[in-house]
């Protein structure tokens, strides 16, 4: 481990980049800018009116900016502000729509907000401008029935076709004991039938060519290699794809409707179950977002146990990946010897957490509990027993000839290509593109490790894959830094609003035991504020966007997951190829569905 | 009766075995792969999870019988029998040993060739048949792959054939007492190797019915018998792939000390667990990188063998 560095993490955030981008949108908007809002994440927050928000998108889009360029549409979503109560400062609003862009070069944040009021939904699209925003304006408008003018398809995309009203307002219910009882007679079955007839038209396809007739194939929402309910549209010329359109939704589940209704401390748990191969490092970021609102530092020993275990669950993930991706292209027995080391880390998570794929074990201000006794032994086991391992697979799966001939050149897109649509993770690192949130902006301490990003050069599957492989070993890096320099101290902090509450002097003065029963029962009240808080997790970069109102819940839980943005571009990289090459496309692309339906 | 080739009881004996022997491979393969693979297998049902099968048999065959509505029935229900009937066919001259055998037929090689041929339209028509796409996919696949393959299976075994002078199968095994084939004819026996197992369509050639990507391919629609026949139809093509190396390259019954048939259940086995063994490691090439393997690698090379063999016979004579 090296010293820790002096650089802070929003210091990096507003570096020479954002600075330089809010002068000059200033400089140009002058009064148009209707208001400056600070949030506790110091990402530069800027109101624009409807009218504006086109010329100011394309300006950040087409400028550059202390010569770097804001390359991504990171997220794009919308808060109902209706029953907001602490809003001071910020303009008038019913519906704030909410742009993020990133700038990977500049290492900046950028967010831009558009108001809008119940009666008049609506503000022009920005597909044109970056291809991804056509997802996320589609699931705006299905959660929060937003129209984007000049939108290619503006359909509903996670919610069924036949569903009634927009799920993320606030007078929509959050749970079935809040809706008539759920009946499906035959007239409904019928409707429902209907709906979900395949027309390629709907789909923005044609039924024939000049010179053929299209096979349409329907691939999923159960198909063996589509990793969970989830459907691809494939338009088909003999066996070469023409268009292959993705219909997700299947395995939507709210659980950003489940964050206004948990309390803080309660919605841990469910946040294990967006990448539900990512475990506890689905916890890191939202734990650290609350933290971060709440003012909580956490001491050193929590950082380095949580970098401990996300390294673990990335390890699982990243096997599972690899076992599923040999598979798919047809070879049997990876998967099994991967699964070994796999139950090894599961063996030692569950030592440590009670539970194996979803501990949920993260706290707010620290962890569940203390590492138990001889918690490092079986962890020294694995590092010895692994490597090894590594390398067998490498001549099994990366070095065998056929898979080669499978997946490379199959695929392929470049870094720009990546930007365009939202690629993070393995995926925009295969591009030959290093950028890896731990090193670009550490948290929980990832400045103190020593570890490599690994980076390919073609960004096909085969790169996405061998990326995906040396991450493995880095991680085992880390864990191994993490086992040699634990340090002692807490477990958690000992601010007031961690959950649940450190229990020491609550038997002792009257104050704390009622602060400490009230935040037990009802759970901590965090300050109004706003934050977002991104991490790499396994998939690619996983971000928390939390609007506190002072309250025991959020007001609005925002989850940017990596899948959602991958699965958008498998059109794009996979017309002209084969139905097997599809296969192997999606095996690389390494998602899961409720990473993507939430 | 008498114990004599072509004899009721062999026919009978050899009938049984071989259905039986191909059902018992379901088991064997799965224990074997398990055995790879770091893993069980079954092991419940009865010792070492012999009775596998019998559970399997007892399963499929009180299965709801089910013909989908939208399928051609009549070629739906031919489909399935068609590759029992033709693989089972194609055993009746398959020289076991000495006076084990159905047929001695002097164009036995020919026979075999034929009856490969004639399987590929069980799978095209369950295929067609079915209504499916997935299906449709996989018989369009099963069709040119087996098409092409059958091409080099046949050149492949022409050297062997002009090495003999016969195309009675006991007589190459007869003509292998000084040698076995696979000596002279090497890349003859590799060349049938790969055509063999894309023939019986297995990983990793197994493109007709490859489940990562077409579900399960001609045989998506199908289930209770007729599925099992589909399935044991695969293990039985396994069987019969396995005996002809062993007749056609490996001296067939010959060999010391054993009994004549058990050398040839040794040699066949071998075969057989090495076809698994081929299915737990390599992957799945792509539909059209095996037809262009095959037509643009395997066929010159088995034109090429033939052509060596037929200048050595003519220089030796």
């Amino acid at each position: 481990m090296r010293v820790p560095s002096t650089v802070s993490v929003t210091e990096n955030l507003n570096a020479p980049v954002g600075l330089a981008a809010v002068e000059h949108l200033r400089a140009v908007f002058g009064d148009r800018i209707l208001h400056e809002q600070l949030t506790c994440d110091e990402i530069p927050t800027l109101w624009f009116a409807r009218e504006s928000i086109q010329q100011a998108l394309t300006l950040v889009r087409e400028q550059t900016f202390a010569g770097q360029r804001f390359e991504m549409l990171l997220d794009l979503t919308a808060i109902d502000e209706r029953v907001r109560v602490n809003r001071a400062g910020q303009p008038a609003s019913e519906f704030t729509v909410v742009y993020h862009l990133m700038s990977f070069s500049g290492n900046a944040d950028l967010r831009f907000k558009v108001p809008l009021f119940d009666d008049d939904l609506h503000l022009p699209t920005a597909t044109f401008l970056w291809p991804n925003a056509n997802w996320y304006e589609r699931e705006v408008w299905d959660m929060f029935g937003i129209r984007f003018d000049g939108h290619p398809n503006l359909y509903r995309l996670v919610l069924p076709p036949t569903w009634e009203g927009h799920a993320l307002r606030k007078e929509h219910p959050a749970r079935a004991t809040e809706m008539e009882p759920f009946t499906l007679d035959d007239a409904q079955t019928d409707i429902e039938q209907e709906a979900l007839k395949f027309k390629p038209e709907e789909w923005g396809m044609k039924r024939a060519s000049e010179d053929s007739e299209f096979m349409f194939l329907n691939l999923g929402p159960n198909h063996p290699s589509v990793h969970g309910a989830f459907r691809i549209a494939v338009q088909l010329d003999g066996e070469i794809l023409v268009d292959a359109v993705p219909d997700i939704g299947y395995h939507h589940r709210g659980a950003e409707k489940m964050g206004e209704r948990q309390s803080w401390h309660t919605f841990i748990p469910y946040t294990d179950r967006i990448d539900y191969l990512g475990g506890v490092m689905n916890n890191l970021p939202y734990v650290m977002a609350v933290e971060k609102m709440a003012g909580i530092e956490v001491p050193e020993r929590v950082k380095v146990i949580r970098v401990m275990l996300s390294e673990m669950f990335r390890i699982c993930s990243h096997l599972l990946f690899y076992g599923t991706f040999a598979q798919d292209v047809g070879q049997l027995s990876p998967i099994f010897y991967m699964f070994v080391e796999r139950e090894r880390i599961f063996n030692i998570i569950e030592s440590i957490c009670g539970a194996r794929m979803h501990p949920g074990w993260f706290r707010i201000g620290g962890v569940a509990q203390d590492l138990p006794q001889g918690w490092e032994v079986r962890i020294r086991e694995l590092l010895d027993f692994m490597p090894a391992r590594l390398d067998e697979y490498d001549s099994m799966v990366l070095n065998n000839g056929i898979l080669k001939r499978r997946t490379q050149g199959v695929g392929a897109y470049t870094t720009q290509d990546a930007f365009d649509w939202g690629v993070t993770g393995a995926g925009l690192r295969a591009t030959g593109y290093e950028w890896d949130m731990r090193k670009q902006r550490p948290y929980s301490g990832y400045e103190n490790f020593e570890f490599d990003i690994p980076i390919a050069a073609n960004g096909d599957c085969y790169d996405r894959c061998a990326v995906r492989v040396e991450e493995m070993r880095q991680s085992l890096r880390i864990i191994k830094q993490c086992v040699d320099n634990m340090p002692s101290g807490d477990y958690k902090s000992s601010h007031p609003l961690t959950t649940p509450p450190r229990k020491e002097k609550s038997m002792q003065d009257i104050e704390t035991l009622i602060n400490h029963f009230l935040s037990v029962s009802w759970g901590p009240v965090i300050p109004p504020n706003e934050v977002s808080m991104s991490i790499e997790a396994t998939k690619g970069i996983n971000s928390y966007y939390l609007i506190s109102d002072g309250n025991t819940a959020s007001y609005r839980t925002r989850i940017r997951t990596p899948s959602f943005a991958h699965l958008q571009m498998i059109p794009a990289i996979s017309r002209g190829f084969m139905v097997s090459d599809l296969i192997a496309i999606i095996a690389s692309i390494d998602f899961v569905m409720a990473d993507v339906d939430r | 009766m008498q114990w004599e080739v072509g004899s009721a009881l062999n026919i009978a004996s050899i009938l049984v075995v071989v259905i039986v022997f191909a059902a018992m491979l379901i088991w064997v393969e799965r224990r074997l792969l398990g055995f790879w693979q770091d893993r069980l297998g079954p092991n419940r049902v009865g010792p070492f999870g012999l009775l596998q099968v019998v559970a399997d048999m007892i399963k499929i065959f009180t299965k709801e019988d089910w013909i989908p509505p939208f399928a051609d029935r009549f070629g739906f229900v031919l489909a399935p029998t068609i590759i029992m009937i033709v693989i089972l066919l194609s055993f009746s001259v398959v020289p076991f040993a000495p006076g084990v055998g159905i047929v001695d037929s002097n164009i036995g090689v020919l026979f075999v060739l034929a009856m490969a041929s004639l399987g590929a339209y069980s799978v095209m028509l369950g295929g067609l048949s079915s209504d499916n796409k997935y299906a449709l996919l996989g018989s369009l696949r099963a069709a040119a792959q087996m098409v092409s393959y059958e091409v080099f299976m046949g050149i492949s075994l022409l050297g062997v054939v002009a090495l003999t002078g016969s195309f009675d199968l006991r007589e190459i095994v007869l003509a292998q007492e000084g040698g076995w084939f696979v000596v002279p004819q090497f890349i003859g026996f590799v060349i049938f190797l790969i055509a063999g197992v894309a023939e019986s369509h297995r990983l990793p050639f197994d493109i007709p019915e490859a489940e990562q990507e077409i579900c399960a391919g001609y045989h998506t629609e199908y289930s209770g018998m007729k599925f099992g026949m589909f399935f044991v139809g695969e293990y039985l093509g396994l069987v019969l792939i396995s005996s002809l190396i062993t007749v056609l390259f490996f001296g067939g019954w010959q060999g010391p000390l054993l009994p004549p048939l058990a050398w040839f259940f040794i040699k066949a086995s071998c075969f057989i667990a090495f076809f698994i063994l081929l299915r737990a490691a390599i992957p799945r090439p792509r539909y059209d990188q095996l037809m262009s393997y095959g037509w643009l690698f395997l066929l010159p090379l088995s034109l090429l063998n033939l052509l060596i063999t037929g200048v050595v016979i003519l220089s030796a004579n």
